[in-house]
């Protein structure tokens, strides 16, 4: 399993990379999902992977009994998904923007904020 | 104890909601310059109380050390989130004039709360995770308030700002999750405490390498810094000054927190590569500032340089170099806050901050000339300002562990940022204003006037308090430094009295 899960992480990663380096900032952000991804499976396969083991505790115990799913990365990787999703939001609003001001997604076309010394002449 | 250092922590929050509530009104702007005063009133509480019993330390929700989220402060801590109230409220009141009313409608003052509670936070958790939500806490704040009024400068910085400081952020991310798999802790001090006993300390490295890229691209260090000056000149003033004292140092501090706290296993290898990449990255930011020629241009890649001169600190590793950069990070924060808030007001009189197009500041505005005198030459390194002392400091541990190279090259820095500054000198004050427009301070509203001005002589102030008396300072520092580099105390305290 930690296997499978370390090789889909891989070709995320690979993906990801793949797509950020595209000049077109869309698929900037498409790729910057998937690798946000990639580092949710890293959280969460660093907890170690048990299949099939609630972290239940029996009525009257103190504490699980035996080898259970850790329950700490379930929960960190939730916020993280939380925070990814709320900044993938902000993120396509801004390209969004961008489009509809500088009429461009190409990011080899933004030049505004730091313009090339040939355009400034 | 638990109340002490979580006030500073809600304040900005709780300002931030009545500022948002109160958006369409005067009552907003003024929340906020109260919700600010408040909040140095606490984060001077929080310092008394570290002064008195060395490091502190609360659990919140009850849970004991390693399982629950800690608040820690220690003597880093406490001064930064001092200075972090001292900046806010500095610009809180310079924002009742700079930002119009568009921009309060759209939440500036809001946002701007979130942003101190973000920094605040980052400086008092002791939890690594609880760390990474902080930064997007201010990171998502920073994005709204960066392209506030939706600008084409501002969204073409926004997205490069907004890119590369979500992939960092995803690195720093992925680093917390290779680190508990190692350690199975998220505590900062437990953690410090684990990290010796895991087997493969070659995948301890590589963690501390990411984590060293992932802080290094929010501080803006060589070679990663290509966002900061592509996005800090674009918001309104109240807003890049807040950046250029507050963001990056985060960044700084988090470095620092974690290569004395928890990466110092492997010294010879890591601070090596933070020695060099302290040197490049003076080097590059000065040169990218003398090529410049706008003063919020010019200012922002002086950050870059001045980033370089703190992460030499560290790198030395030594007391008296840790030391250094914890005076550096603090003289810093107040001296480049000012130099942007001087700019904003330079452009309210002179009519831009394009050095071709204005002058003649010295002659009909010499109050300014004075004011924007005291931080520059600070930042240069003039005796006897506080940036003298920084540098002098940082100079004097590298000399001592024969680091010849990396003092040449501070000094040699510092000699640049002294050319870069007499060009805004000679350009914006002292050459005329080539329109033949008198740039006087009197074409200001009185009301104004006080707004934009007192926060900047109140800092300058600060400049010279530090510049004239550095001893209990540096002291301060010396002590801060000790802390640092043997961090017992922190994780005795941390964790309960159990080791």
């Amino acid at each position: 399993m930690e296997a499978l899960l370390a090789i889909t992480i891989g070709v995320l990663v690979a993906t990801s990379v793949y797509l950020m380096l595209a000049r077109n900032v869309l698929r900037f952000i498409f790729g910057l999902v998937l690798i946000s991804n990639a580092a949710n499976l890293i959280i969460f396969v660093s907890g170690r992977l048990t299949s099939g083991a609630p972290p239940l505790i029996a009525e009257g115990a103190e504490g699980p009994v035996g080898d259970v799913a850790n329950a700490l990365p379930q929960a960190l990787v939730l916020t993280a998904i939380v925070i990814g999703f709320g900044l993938f939001a902000f993120a396509l609003v801004l390209m969004f923007r961008a489009y509809s001001t500088l009429g461009t997604l190409y990011s080899d076309d933004m030049r505004i904020a730091e313009p090339r010394t040939e355009d400034t002449k | 104890m638990t109340w002490t250092l979580a006030t500073p922590l809600v304040l900005p929050f709780l300002t931030a909601v009545l500022a948002f509530l109160a958006r369409y009104g005067a009552a907003g702007r003024w929340f906020s310059v109260a919700g600010n005063a408040v909040l140095l009133g606490a984060s001077i509480l929080l310092m008394v109380r570290v002064l008195d019993q060395g490091v502190i330390a609360a659990q919140m929700g009850g849970w004991s050390a390693p399982f629950g989220i800690t608040l820690v402060a220690d003597y880093l801590s406490a001064v930064m989130v001092v200075i972090t109230a001292i900046t806010a409220l500095a610009v809180s009141v310079y924002a009742l004039t700079d930002i119009d009313e568009r921009k309060e409608h759209l939440g500036y003052h809001a946002l701007f709360n979130i942003l101190i509670g973000g920094v605040v936070g980052a400086f008092l958790t002791g939890d690594l995770f609880n760390l990474y939500v902080w930064f997007e806490v201010m990171l998502i704040s920073s994005f709204g308030l960066l392209i506030l009024g939706g600008n084409k400068d501002q969204i073409d910085g926004g997205i490069k700002y907004v890119t590369l400081n979500l992939i960092s952020t995803i690195l720093f991310l992925s680093g917390i999750g290779l680190l508990y798999g190692m350690t199975g802790t998220l505590n900062m001090a437990d953690i410090a405490r684990t990290l010796d006993t895991v087997e493969n300390q070659g995948l301890v490295t590589v963690v501390a390498m990411m984590f060293m890229v992932a802080f290094g691209v929010k501080a803006a260090v060589f070679p990663l810094f290509f966002w900061l000056p592509a996005a800090y000149h674009t918001p309104a003033f109240s807003v890049s000054a807040v950046f250029a004292g507050l963001l990056t140092k985060v960044g700084v501090y988090a470095l620092i927190r974690m290569f004395t706290l928890v990466f110092d296993g492997d010294i010879g290898f890591t601070h090596q590569i933070l020695l060099w990449v302290a040197g490049l990255t003076m080097v590059t930011g000065v040169l990218g500032a003398a090529a410049q020629n706008d003063i919020r241009k010019i200012l922002s890649f002086h950050i870059v340089s001045q980033i370089g001169y703190m992460i030499m600190g560290l790198a030395l590793l030594t007391p008296l170099a840790v030391a250094g950069a914890v005076f550096y990070l603090v003289h810093h924060i107040i001296v480049k806050a000012n130099l942007f808030l001087i700019a904003g007001v330079a452009e309210r009189t002179a009519g831009s901050t394009d050095l071709n197009r204005i002058g003649g500041l010295y002659k009909s505005a010499p109050l300014l000339a004075c004011l924007f005198f005291i931080p520059a030459f600070s930042l240069a390194g003039f005796p006897p300002l506080s940036g003298f002392w920084a540098k002098y400091v940082l100079v004097a541990a590298a000399i001592e562990n024969q680091g010849w190279i990396i003092a040449a090259v501070a000094l040699l820095v510092g000699l640049l940022t002294i050319f870069s500054m007499t060009k805004i000198w000679a350009e914006a004050f002292w050459k005329p204003h080539p329109e033949g427009v008198d740039p006087t301070l009197n074409q200001l509203t009185p009301q104004a006037r006080r707004h934009l001005l007192i926060p900047i002589a109140a800092l300058a102030a600060m400049t010279l308090v530090i510049g004239f008396s550095p001893e209990p300072f540096v002291t301060f520092a010396k002590d801060a430094a000790a802390q640092l580099l043997d961090p017992t105390a922190y994780i005795t305290t941390v964790l309960g009295g159990e080791t």
